[in-house]
């Protein structure tokens, strides 16, 4: 730093500038770093280095360094404000302009370096992992060739003995054809000399038996003591053309007659065989004859069927007269008509093989399909069923939690409960208010009763009080064992409650059995004749009185309009009956 | 079952009589000729040497005994004792002698081949058939005895001549279209003529009593032909063995392949019954006495049984020696029970198995699995049963009931061959020296 710095400090600063510029713009390059690091000391050091020495700026060479500093700047191409000064007074603003734009210019000049650094760091490692490829591919180019040149040398050798081998076949096939021209000149002439051999052999054998004959061989001889008879005890004959003929006529008699007995044996297995041949076709006849209508209905393509089946009556009908003559025609008929037959079976038990087979495939498809949709609609269902079943389960669970939950606070619960049966609640209501108006209807009637009942009492007592008037009268007037009679007429007098109940019964039977209102709650009456039931009693009962509210509550809204319409249903019954007993009343 | 004494035999000539009254033995230059039921010696004949070949004439009243070194035929009667006839070929030798079927006419081949030299007795004229060829089977007469079939070779060339016994008339001659004819047999009927191709090609060609070619089959080129052939005894079939291993069975109308019977080396076939011999060697106890060993004598025999085996069997094989001529494999024996119905066969590099098929079923019957080769196997005339033997002691029968081995009760007798009386109540058994009767029936005529 001292070393750019000291020409700076040169003692003459009216030195050639043009000089000091190149030779820092030369200098530059290389400087440039360390006069950013000098930058960054100098705004990092201390003050107290800064030395009055080592000032670039002094009080007595103000104009040179801003003529120094324009130049520098001018060079740079920045705006060359010129920074004027003004009798030794150095204006701070475009000085200071000229610092920032300085500052950015390095800044700018620090960002591009750091950026060139960075790429040149990219670079590097560009350039190494560049290298290493390649040098990889280099080891693998390398390889290849090596591997490419043993497999041109394996090449190169099995040519080789293919080259060797196609000459070993080729030598082997020259032997081949040599070895049989040897063997085919061989048998040439071992024939020949077979032959040869063979005549010099007769030959010798004319020219031995030629000299037997001359010598008249003294030792060929018979010696027989007597003549013996021929075994058939006929003389023999002389040799004539007569016997000629007759020996032909013998051997052509004896083929003739081995001829016969195999014609014979062949007739009869023919025969044999005929007779099989006519059974099967009885058979065929048997087995195809009832299934030709149907056969008929069904196809189409009968009127061929038609003519063979014709046909085969025919020949059928022929057959068996011709089957005795052997003539061709009638054989050709015969087999004619089994082939046909024979054919028609064939499509026949064809027919019937892709019929069976077709509605085998058919059930099964039907079955597939009809299982198929039967399941999916069962499955349907079945979703469906589990789909409610959770629904209601839901909807269990959410009333049984409310009803746990609503002892803490009923209205709420009330109030849900309102929002899931208003409708409900309506009904109730309604109900609640026919229950009311039966309930007064009840109770108008009973005062009836006990009205009617006292009034009764007040009749009967006046009527007791008459008859015994009457009855005094009487017994005073004809006997006097009239008091006897008294308890006994006393009993349904003191059964008085008694007596109000088959009224009762009466009325409440006959809508039961007229009414096929079979509701078995209306029996339980029968199983009470002890005792007058309250109106109270009957209506629970009947279960008109809701027992308990809650319970209502936790069934499911199935259940609770199942019950409902149990109820209602009741209720119709009931108020009918009262009614009746209105009317009736 | 029971068993006659022996007799000495020698070269095993040893035959009945075709009306199965006499059975006649040759012991050296003797022939002895017994009463089949007494065996008691009926007459006795004695020849000029050793007799290499006897053989009864159809009408059982002449034999022929042929010393073939010597080029000479001696014929015996036996209604008249003092009777003879002797047939000297002279120097040109003597190969074959055999009766012709009216049993008046001897057939004499001479050596080499040279000509066939027809003697009669009637009229002792003789005549020539030239040019006979040398094969395994170049001669043959029908059932019935009208007709001679004979395979020649004139120019390098097979020819058939057929002629007729009655006067050895020549009744037709024709070329056989083979290269080389190995063999040829009537049909049981007479009216077709097998004739078959040495085993170098397969050919089997059929011809007919007239001489017109049938038809021809072949199963195969290239490969070792024919080793056998057999005609069912009704000449509905004609089963061909060959070196293939296989069995052909062809039928008589359309000649053509009806089926073939395999000869596996492992035995999967679950309706066949593999009978396998066992032996049981005697154990000798400690206490071995002078009396045991006189006494039971088949101490130092073997026992053996037929065991029924599980199947799959292997059946031991021979391995061929492929460098030798006539290598030992391919069925060389075929034969037809008298009733058509069983066919055996012998597979020859399975020298120890016998084959038995059903020839209705045309599938394996059982498999007579023996510890030594098979030497010989003969079919009642009468009934379906099949007499084996494999050179030991034993007689091995099969029928369809099951097999039975019996242990002939003569020490040292090795039965070599075996041959049924025509009636098929007894066995005629032949060792090497020795002959036995085996009467198999013994029951039923008590």
């Amino acid at each position: 730093m001292g070393d750019w710095w000291s020409p700076a400090m040169m003692p003459d600063p009216t030195l050639d500038t043009k000089e000091l510029s190149s030779i820092s713009g030369i200098s530059m390059s290389p400087s440039r770093q360390n006069s950013q690091h000098s930058l960054h000391s100098t705004m990092v050091l201390p003050k107290s280095t800064y030395s009055v020495l080592s000032a670039f700026c002094t009080e007595e060479n103000i104009s040179q360094c801003v003529t120094y500093i324009n130049q520098e700047v001018c060079s740079l191409g920045l705006s060359a404000v010129s920074v004027e000064c003004k009798s030794g007074s150095v204006s701070a603003v475009p000085v200071l302009n000229l610092l920032y734009e300085v500052l950015q210019l390095q800044r700018r000049a620090q960002r591009g370096l750091q950026e060139l650094e960075t790429q040149q760091i990219k670079n590097c490692s560009d350039l190494e992992h560049l290298q290493n490829n390649n040098c990889r591919l280099k080891d693998q180019l390398e390889h290849t060739r090596r591997e490419n040149s043993g497999l041109h040398e394996g090449e190169r050798q099995l040519q080789l003995k293919i080259k060797t081998l196609q000459n070993c076949l080729k030598s082997e096939k020259e032997e081949v054809q040599k070895l049989q021209s040897i063997i085919s000149s061989r048998a040439t002439q071992y024939n020949h000399d077979l032959k040869r051999k063979e005549r010099d052999f007769t030959k010798l054998k004319d020219r031995l038996n030629q000299l037997l004959m001359d010598k008249r061989d003294k030792k060929l001889s018979i010696e027989v003591s007597n003549y013996v008879g021929r075994s058939d005890g006929k003389r023999g004959l002389w040799k004539t053309g007569k016997m000629e003929a007759r020996h032909e006529g013998e051997m052509y008699k004896a083929l003739l007659t081995d001829y016969e007995a195999r014609q014979r044996s062949l007739m009869l297995e023919n025969s044999e065989l005929k007779k099989v041949l006519q059974h099967m076709k009885k058979d065929m006849i048997a087995i195809l004859s009832p299934k030709k209508p149907c056969v008929k209905a069904e196809l189409a393509d009968d009127s061929l069927e038609q003519a063979g089946s014709e046909c085969e009556d025919e020949a059928g009908e022929s057959s068996r007269e011709t089957l005795e003559q052997s003539c061709e025609q009638a054989r050709e008929q015969l087999t004619n008509s089994i082939r046909l037959q024979w054919r028609k079976l064939k499509s026949h038990m064809e027919r019937l093989d892709s019929q069976a087979s077709l509605v085998a495939s058919q059930e099964r498809e039907a079955e597939e399909l009809i299982s198929r949709k039967e399941q999916e609609e069962e499955l349907q269902r079945m979703r469906l069923e589990l789909q409610q079943c959770k629904e209601f389960i839901h909807m269990q669970q959410q009333l049984l939690q409310q009803q746990i939950s609503s002892p803490c606070d009923e209205e709420t619960a009330a109030l849900l409960n309102d929002c899931y049966t208003l409708e409900e609640k309506e009904r109730l209501k309604e109900e609640w208010r026919l229950f009311n108006e039966q309930k007064r209807n009840f109770e108008r009637e009973r005062k009836n009763f006990t009205e009617a009942a006292i009034r009764l009492g007040h009749e009967r007592k006046v009527f007791e009080e008459d008859r015994a008037a009457w009855l005094k009268t009487q017994f005073l007037n004809m006997t006097p064992f009239v008091d006897r009679k008294r308890p006994a007429l006393s009993e349904p007098h003191s059964a008085l409650s008694v007596g109000t109940e088959p009224e009762a019964k009466l009325h409440l039977t006959p809508p039961l059995f007229t009414k096929s209102l079979s509701n078995s709650v209306f029996c339980t009456p029968k199983a009470a004749p002890v005792k007058m039931p309250t109106t109270a009693d009957l209506y629970r009962t009947l279960n008109l009185i809701p027992e308990s509210r809650g319970q209502g509550k936790c069934q499911s809204a199935e259940m609770l309009s199942r019950s409902r319409l149990r109820n209602s249903s009741s209720d119709c019954s009931v108020i009918s009956l009262v009614r009746d007993e209105n009317g009736s009343v | 079952m029971n068993f006659s004494e022996v007799f000495k035999q020698s070269n095993q000539l040893c035959k009945v009589s075709p009306d199965g009254k006499y059975l006649a033995t040759c012991v050296q230059y003797r022939l002895v000729v017994r009463d089949i039921g007494t065996l008691q010696i009926v007459h006795l004949y004695t020849c000029l040497d050793q007799v290499m070949h006897m053989e009864w004439s159809s009408d059982s009243l002449f034999i022929l005994c042929a010393m073939y070194k010597r080029g000479l035929v001696q014929v015996w009667s036996l209604e008249q004792p003092d009777w003879h006839c002797k047939i000297d070929e002279g120097s040109i030798g003597l190969v074959s002698s055999r009766w012709s079927p009216d049993g008046r006419h001897i057939l004499n081949t001479t050596e080499f081949n040279l000509r066939i030299t027809v003697w009669s007795l009637c009229t002792k004229s003789v005549s020539y058939i030239k040019y006979p060829k040398a094969c395994q089977k170049g001669m043959d007469f029908t059932a019935d005895g009208r007709y001679m079939a004979l395979a020649e070779r004139r120019d390098c060339k097979d020819y058939i001549s057929v002629f007729v016994c009655d006067d050895w008339h020549l009744l037709r001659h024709f070329e056989s279209e083979t290269q080389d004819l190995a063999g040829l047999e009537w049909s049981p009927n007479g009216c077709v003529l097998a004739v078959w191709d040495n085993c170098l090609e397969y050919k089997i060609l059929l011809y007919s009593l007239d001489g017109r070619l049938l038809s021809f089959y072949s199963a195969y080129e290239w490969s070792l032909g024919i080793k056998s052939v057999a005609w069912s005894p009704s000449s509905q079939f004609l089963a061909i063995g060959s070196y293939d291993e296989k069995v052909r069975i062809l039928n008589h109308i359309t000649w053509k392949k009806i089926t073939e019977f395999e000869h596996p080396a492992t035995i999967t076939n679950s309706k066949a019954v593999v009978f396998k011999e066992v032996e049981k060697r005697p154990v000798v106890s400690e206490d071995l006495s002078i009396r045991q060993l006189t006494v039971d004598n088949a101490l130092f025999s073997t026992q053996s049984k037929y065991e029924i085996t599980q199947l799959p069997v292997q059946v031991p094989v021979v391995k061929p020696d492929p460098e030798r001529a006539n290598p030992k494999i391919g069925i060389s024996a075929v034969a037809f029970s008298a009733d058509n119905r069983y066919l055996a066969t012998k597979n020859d590099n399975m020298p120890q198995s016998l084959w038995v098929w059903d020839m209705q079923k045309f599938s394996l019957l059982a498999v007579l699995e023996q510890t030594a080769p098979v030497r010989c196997f003969v079919w009642d005339p009468h009934l379906p049963r099949l007499a084996l033997c494999t050179g030991n002691t034993k007689l091995y029968m099969w029928s369809p009931a099951g097999c039975i081995s019996v242990t002939v009760p003569v020490e040292g007798f090795q039965v070599q061959s075996l041959f049924w009386h025509c009636t098929g109540s007894s066995l005629v058994l032949l060792s090497k020296d020795q002959l036995c009767l085996c009467y198999t029936d013994a029951e039923e005529q008590k």
